[in-house]
C-alpha cells in the first residue's frame, strides 16, 4: 500500500477517536435538547468544571484559595491530602447533581415558556458564569489530570500493523481507552433511556410536554434529571479531554466542536450525535492532512464549521434530525 | 410635571412621528448632543479617551449593527468578531494600499467590504434558521479569524503577523497612528455614531425596519403577506454587517492602532457585543448604546475597584467579572428580558403620570 494511503487511515483512526470525544459532549446537548428544547450553550464549560472539580478534589486543592487569600490575606493552598480517584469522581458526580438542582431552582424555573432564543442567551449567561467560578473555585493554571488510564504509545496496534503494512501506526491507548468508555456510557445511556422508569418519562417528556404533564409526570424533576445526567457526561468528556491535554480553559473551546457535530446529526438524535462526531473528527484530520498544508494548515479551528454549513444548507434538519415542519 | 406631551400641539404629521415626541426628551437630546459635539473634547484626558469614551463609542456602533441583525431582524449571530475583522482589516489594506485616499471614506469603504462579506456569510440563512443559523454564523467567525491569520496578503506580510495602523490625518490633525490627539479620536469616533445611530433610527422605523421585524416575528407569515425572506434578511445582514465592518475599522485605526487578529476578534469579542444587545435591550437603539455603555464600564469600574481599591490580583478580578457579567446575563433575562431600554421605557411612562399612581 502507498505511504498516502497509510498515513490517511492513521489520521482518519486517530479522527475517529478524537470523534468520539466530541460525540460525548454532543450527547451531553442532545439529553437536554431532547428534554427540555434548551439550547445548552454550557455544556462546554459544563464539561471544564467538571474536570477541574475532579482535579481539585483529587489534589485536595481549598476551593476559592487565591479569593480567600486576597481577603484575608492568608495563604492557604491546599487540605494536604490526596483523595483517590474513586472518591474524588463519586464527589465530582455529587457536584454535578447539586448543580442540575440548582441550575433548575435558580435559572430555568423562572424562564419556563420563554422563547427559546431566551433559553439560549441564559445558557450563554450561564457558561460565562460557570467559566469564572470553575476559575475563582480551583484557580486558573492547567492542570494534569491522572484518573489511572492507559497513556502513550500503543504497542500492540504499533506492531501488529507494522507487520502488516510495513508501517506502525501511532495510536495513544488513552484514545482507545476514551472511545472504549464512551461507548460503555452511551450503551448505558440507551438502555436507561429504554428500560427504566425515569427513562420512560425522560422518553414521554422529549416526545411532548403537555402530554407528559398530563399523565402525572414533573417536568422540574424531568429536568433536574436530564441536566444531572447531562453533568454526568460532561464529567466524562472532561476527565477524557483533560487527562488527554490537561485541565485548561481550552477544553471549552474544543467542546464548542460539539456544535457542528449537532448540526449534522440532528439535534434531537443520539445517533445522529455519535456519527456526526465520528465524521467530523476523521473529516477535520483528513482535511487537515490533504489540504492543509496547501492552504497554511490549522484548517481543524474551522473545518467543522464549514462542513456542517455547507451540509446544513442541503439538509436543514441534520443527518438524522426531525423534518422540520413550519406552520403560520 | 414637566415630562408631559400636554400642551404641547401637533399641527403636522412629521411633528406627530418625530423620534421624540415629548418636549423634554427632544431637548434632552440635544442636550446630550451638544455636551458630546461641544464640551467634551474639551475636558478630554488620555486615560478617559482610551479606556472610556472610545471603547463606549466604538462598541456602541457594533451593538447596534448587531441589534439590527439580531433584535430587529430576529437572527442570532455569533460571527461579529470575525465581521470586526474583516472591517479591520479592510481598512488596513484601504490604508496602506491607497495612501492618498482620506481615513474618513476608508473607514465608509470598510463598511461596505464588511457588508458583502456579511451578505455572502447572510445567505445560508435562508435555508437555516434559529439555533442552526446561530451555529452556522460561527462558522464565519472561525474562518474569517483563520483567514486573517494565514494568508500573508492581509497582513502585508509583516513578519509578527499584526497590522499597525499608519498616521492619517482630517483637515490636517491626526485621527490615527500614537500622535493623534485624544479629542480628535473622540470627535472622529462620535461623528460616525452620531450618524449611523441616526441613520439606524430611522431605517428601523421606516419600510425597511418593518419587513425585519415582521420576518423576525414570524417569516412565514411574512412571505404570505408579501415580504420577501431573501431581500430582507439579505439586507438586514448587509446594514448590520456595514455598522460591525465601520466599528470593526475604528476598534482597529483609532482606538488600538495595531491589532493581533485572534486575540482582538475571537469568540469572546462575538459574546461580548451579544451580551451588550442582550442586556441594552433586543431591539432597541437606545437600549445599543445602554448595554454598551453598561459592559464597557462594568470591567472598568470592577478593575478599579477590586485591583485598585483591594489590591487584588488582576486574575481574580478577571474571573469575578466573568461571573458578575453571566450572572447578570440570566438574571436580566429572568426579571427585564427586554433588557435596560425596558427599564427606560417603564421610567419614562412612571414619569408621565408622576405624581399621580394613575
Amino acid at each position: 500500500m502507498s505511504d498516502q494511503l497509510l498515513f490517511s487511515i492513521e489520521a482518519a483512526i486517530n479522527g475517529l477517536m478524537t470523534g468520539i470525544l466530541y460525540a460525548l459532549v454532543a450527547l451531553g446537548f442532545v439529553l437536554i435538547f431532547k428534554a427540555s428544547e434548551i439550547f445548552n450553550y454550557a455544556q462546554g464549560v459544563m464539561a471544564l468544571f467538571a474536570a477541574l472539580t475532579l482535579v481539585g478534589l483529587q489534589k485536595g486543592q481549598v476551593p476559592f484559595a487565591e479569593l480567600i487569600n486576597a481577603i484575608f490575606g492568608t495563604n492557604i493552598h491546599e487540605f494536604g491530602w490526596e483523595m483517590p480517584t474513586a472518591l474524588a469522581l463519586l464527589l465530582t458526580i455529587g457536584v454535578m447533581v447539586l448543580f442540575a438542582i440548582l441550575v433548575e431552582r435558580i435559572v430555568l424555573r423562572h424562564l419556563v415558556n420563554q422563547a427559546p432564543i431566551i433559553l439560549f442567551m441564559a445558557t450563554i449567561g450561564l457558561a460565562f458564569f460557570m467559566e469564572g467560578f470553575g476559575d475563582l473555585m480551583w484557580g486558573s493554571d492547567i492542570k494534569a489530570l491522572d484518573i489511572g488510564l492507559p497513556k502513550g504509545l500503543s504497542e500492540t496496534v504499533d506492531q501488529t500493523t507494522f507487520e502488516w503494512f510495513g508501517y506502525g501506526f501511532f495510536i495513544d491507548r488513552l484514545d482507545v481507552a476514551a472511545a472504549i468508555v464512551a461507548a460503555v456510557l452511551v450503551t448505558a445511556l440507551v438502555l436507561f433511556s429504554q428500560y427504566t422508569r425515569i427513562g420512560r418519562a425522560l422518553r414521554a417528556v422529549a416526545d411532548d410536554h403537555q402530554a407528559a404533564l398530563s399523565v402525572g409526570i414533573s417536568l422540574r424533576l424531568i429536568w433536574v434529571i436530564v441536566w444531572a445526567v447531562a453533568g454526568f457526561v460532561a464529567l466524562v468528556a472532561g476527565a477524557m479531554w483533560g487527562a488527554k491535554s490537561g485541565v485548561q480553559f481550552s477544553l471549552s473551546l474544543i467542546a464548542l466542536k460539539a456544535l457542528p457535530v449537532l448540526m449534522l446529526g440532528g439535534f434531537t438524535s443520539i445517533p445522529g450525535a455519535i456519527v456526526g462526531g465520528l465524521i467530523i473528527g476523521a473529516g477535520e484530520k483528513l482535511f487537515e492532512l490533504w489540504v492543509g498544508p496547501l492552504i497554511g494548515g490549522a484548517t481543524e479551528n474551522w473545518f467543522a464549521y464549514m462542513l456542517a454549513l455547507v451540509f446544513l444548507v442541503f439538509r436543514p434538519q441534520g443527518l438524522f434530525g426531525e423534518k422540520i415542519i413550519e406552520r403560520v | 410635571m414637566f415630562y408631559r406631551e400636554v400642551g404641547d400641539f401637533k399641527t403636522s404629521y412629521a411633528e406627530d412621528q418625530q423620534t421624540f415626541p415629548i418636549a423634554f426628551d427632544r431637548w434632552r437630546y440635544y442636550v446630550v448632543i451638544a455636551v458630546a459635539f461641544l464640551v467634551i473634547p474639551f475636558i478630554i484626558n488620555d486615560y478617559w479617551e482610551k479606556s472610556v469614551l472610545l471603547p463606549f463609542l466604538v462598541f456602541s456602533i457594533a451593538a447596534i449593527g448587531l441589534n439590527i441583525l439580531t433584535g430587529y431582524c430576529g437572527q442570532v449571530s455569533l460571527g461579529t468578531g470575525g465581521f470586526m475583522a474583516v472591517g479591520a482589516y479592510a481598512c488596513y489594506k484601504l490604508m496602506t494600499g491607497f495612501p492618498e485616499l482620506n481615513i474618513f471614506f476608508v473607514v465608509i469603504l470598510s463598511g461596505f467590504v464588511t457588508a458583502a462579506v456579511g451578505m455572502v456569510f447572510g445567505l445560508p440563512s435562508l435555508r437555516i434558521k434559529g439555533f442552526y443559523l446561530a451555529v452556522a454564523t460561527l462558522a464565519a467567525q472561525f474562518f474569517l479569524v483563520w483567514l486573517f491569520n494565514k494568508v500573508p496578503w492581509f497582513y502585508n506580510y509583516s513578519a509578527s503577523g499584526q497590522i499597525n495602523a499608519p498616521e492619517r490625518t482630517v483637515f490636517g490633525i491626526a485621527v490615527t497612528g500614537a500622535a493623534s490627539p485624544s479629542w480628535a479620536t473622540y470627535l472622529f469616533c462620535l461623528v460616525f455614531v452620531f450618524a449611523l445611530a441616526w441613520a439606524a433610527r430611522n431605517m428601523t422605523r421606516g419600510p425597511l425596519g418593518r419587513k425585519w421585524m415582521a420576518i423576525r416575528d414570524m417569516d412565514i407569515a411574512a412571505e404570505i403577506i408579501g415580504v420577501s425572506p431573501l431581500s430582507t434578511k439579505l439586507t438586514a445582514f448587509a446594514v448590520s454587517s456595514f455598522f460591525i465592518g465601520i466599528a470593526g475599522a475604528l476598534y482597529f485605526s483609532v482606538w488600538f492602532g495595531a491589532v493581533e487578529v485572534t486575540e482582538a476578534f475571537g469568540i469572546n469579542q462575538s459574546f461580548r457585543v451579544l451580551f451588550m444587545v442582550i442586556l441594552g435591550g433586543l431591539g432597541s437603539i437606545f437600549g445599543s448604546f445602554a448595554g454598551a455603555a453598561f459592559l464597557v464600564l462594568l470591567p472598568v469600574f470592577l478593575k478599579n475597584v477590586m485591583v485598585g481599591a483591594l489590591g487584588w490580583s488582576t486574575a481574580i478580578a478577571a474571573n469575578l467579572e466573568l461571573v458578575i457579567v453571566g450572572g447578570l446575563i440570566v438574571f436580566f433575562l429572568i426579571a427585564e428580558p427586554h433588557g435596560l431600554a425596558a427599564l427606560w421605557r417603564t421610567a419614562k411612562e412612571k414619569l408621565r403620570l408622576w405624581p399621580f399612581p394613575y
